[in-house]
């Protein structure tokens, strides 16, 4: 017969030791983070100033002090409004196909394939893929449209994967629900389980422009690089914050690295800022609220 | 309103597999029809069959006839969509939309279907809705709340008010009361014996207590043995079948000698 014992020392030394290993992977987990979060605010705060956000490096010489980003972060942000606005209707539309219409079969077993070739093309390669074809074989100019074309190579398989796991999660339950409602499947998918999944897929594709607004590889081979302002992504070369980050951080003077610390700050901001956005989004349309 | 449906020899199929075999019944209007059986004996296969839901599932199919008025449900020609409109469902566990108030859930079924109803319009058949479904009183001072706070047994008349909502002719229910408390049960039972005087019911439920509580006559499903199609033991007025069945089987699931 088994009786009641008390815990033996021996687990609970070993209940310490792995909440003390616990306890330490975490910490060095988080060093890094904080780290480079301190770096870039401390260094970056001294030109964080409005000159920064409101003006370009055009006519800044090599040694001055001033100059700023403006140019870059207009830049930035046509370029991933651009990349969502194509990459978001399409991986949504796929993520719909591959769970409502796919039923498994041979066509959405090789887009799932795809989709996850896609994710592991190393960003590099979209930007090369962007400026054979765009630029060298169909002859058209650097710009802030071809950044986008590369970036949305880039964000399309999160969005689809993303979007599809939420999809996904949205129970059968409901599908059927709507159906005994005689309500269409098309508009089953509109008026109900996209409704559902949406906080989840803002958060994916919130995820995906994080993802994309730091790229400097492709932007390098598209965008090329510009020191003024260029408000139209479609004509002529634009400049992007991780360009202007890569680019400052090469000049020798102590003036120039300030700017890319800065620069590096403001892209932070720029995709926390969209993270929060997405979060109110989020919460505004949540089906808890008002409960 | 209300419908008398008629089914000759259906079989139900999900992909190779026969779930249900050479099923006949009549089900007749305003009554309410239960199926009873053991699990996985096909009633609720066959109760989706009765509203083209059986088909929504990949790979399932049906072969032979569902007539509604005498209307083939199977024919080529008709819309399934225009089915389900005509013969609303409840499910075994609750499923208000999570993204809807009480009210826009009750209101889903006519929104999705015909889009823009004038907000009177739409008041009063939400309110005759919530009504019917003996739930007014409990949700009238907070329609705009979410549905899925509601408890277990008030969602599930939510689902009833919403299958309401669109005025079908018959109402399947698939034990409805399987996830419930005794009291939500007994409000719904109570709903049931006032609904019948409108809509053809027919519930699938695994309380012999509730079949003989709220049903005119009952049906009882049956598989040989594991992995067989189910078939239709019997069918008969519910007195009858529960003091004196034709069948041994019969007999012998209502004493719970098996299943």
């Amino acid at each position: 017969m088994t009786t009641i014992q008390h815990i033996s020392t021996s687990r609970r030394i070993k209940d310490r030791v792995v909440q003390g290993l616990v306890y330490l992977a975490f910490a060095l987990a988080v060093v890094p983070l904080v780290s480079v979060l301190w770096l870039v605010i401390s260094n970056g705060l001294a030109r964080f100033d409005m000159e920064f956000l409101t003006h370009s490096m055009n006519g800044i010489g090599a040694r001055d002090a001033n100059g700023g980003a403006y140019h870059a972060i207009i830049g930035t942000l046509e370029q991933v409004l651009l990349a969502s606005l194509i990459s978001v209707p399409i991986g949504l539309l796929t993520a719909i196909y591959l769970v409502e219409y796919g039923n498994g079969g041979r066509l959405s077993r090789s887009i799932s394939f795809f989709v996850d070739v896609m994710t592991g093309v190393p960003s590099v390669v979209a930007g090369l893929f962007v400026f054979a074809f765009w630029i060298l074989f169909l002859g058209f100019q650097f710009s802030g449209w071809a950044g986008a074309l590369a970036l949305a190579i880039l964000m399309m398989p999160t969005v689809v994967r993303s979007a599809e796991e939420m999809l996904r999660l949205v129970p059968t339950d409901l599908r059927e629900a709507s159906y005994a409602l005689g309500v269409p499947k098309w508009r089953t998918i509109v008026k109900v389980v996209l409704p559902t999944a949406f906080t989840g897929i803002v958060t994916g594709v919130m995820l995906a422009v994080a993802r994309v607004a730091g790229e400097t590889a492709p932007l390098l081979m598209t965008v090329f690089f510009t020191n003024s302002i260029n408000n139209d992504p479609f004509n002529g070369p634009q400049m992007g914050l991780p360009l202007f980050v890569f680019d400052q951080a090469a000049r020798p003077n102590d003036t120039a690295v300030d700017r890319a610390w800065t620069g590096a700050l403001t892209l932070i901001l720029i995709v926390m800022l969209l993270n929060l956005v997405a979060r109110l989004i989020a919460w505004w349309r949540s089906p808890a609220r008002g409960r | 309103m209300s419908k008398q449906i008629q089914v000759s020899s259906l079989d139900a199929y999900y992909g190779s597999h026969k779930a249900i075999e050479d099923v006949s019944m009549t089900i007749e209007p305003r009554s309410v029809t239960a199926f009873i059986g053991p699990s996985g004996c096909g009633k609720s296969t066959f109760l989706r069959t009765l509203n083209r839901m059986h088909e929504v599932i990949p790979g399932a199919r049906v072969e032979g006839k569902v007539l509604l008025d005498g209307e083939d449900l199977y024919a080529t020609t008709i819309e399934p969509v225009s089915v389900r409109r005509m013969i609303g469902m409840v499910f075994q566990r609750p499923n208000p939309f999570p993204t809807m108030s009480i009210y826009e859930n009750v209101a889903a079924g006519l929104r999705l279907n015909r889009g823009r109803i004038p907000k009177s319009e739409m008041d009063g058949i939400v309110e005759d809705s919530l009504k019917g479904a003996n739930l007014w009183n409990e949700v009238k001072d907070r329609l705009n709340k979410p549905g899925a706070g509601l408890s277990g047994g008030q969602q599930q008349r939510l689902c009833i008010a919403r299958a309401i909502a669109v005025r079908p002719e018959v109402l399947l229910m698939d034990e409805p009361c399987s996830a419930l408390d005794p009291i939500s049960t007994l409000a719904i039972e109570d709903l049931m014996a006032k609904l019948k005087d409108q809509y053809t019911i027919v519930i699938v439920t695994h309380n012999m207590q509730q079949a003989a509580r709220v049903s005119d006559r009952t049906a009882f499903f049956n598989l040989a043995e594991q992995g067989k199609p189910g078939k239709v033991v019997e069918m008969d007025e519910t007195s009858r079948m529960f003091t004196n069945p034709t069948e041994k089987a019969t007999e012998d699931y209502i004493t719970g000698r098996f299943g």
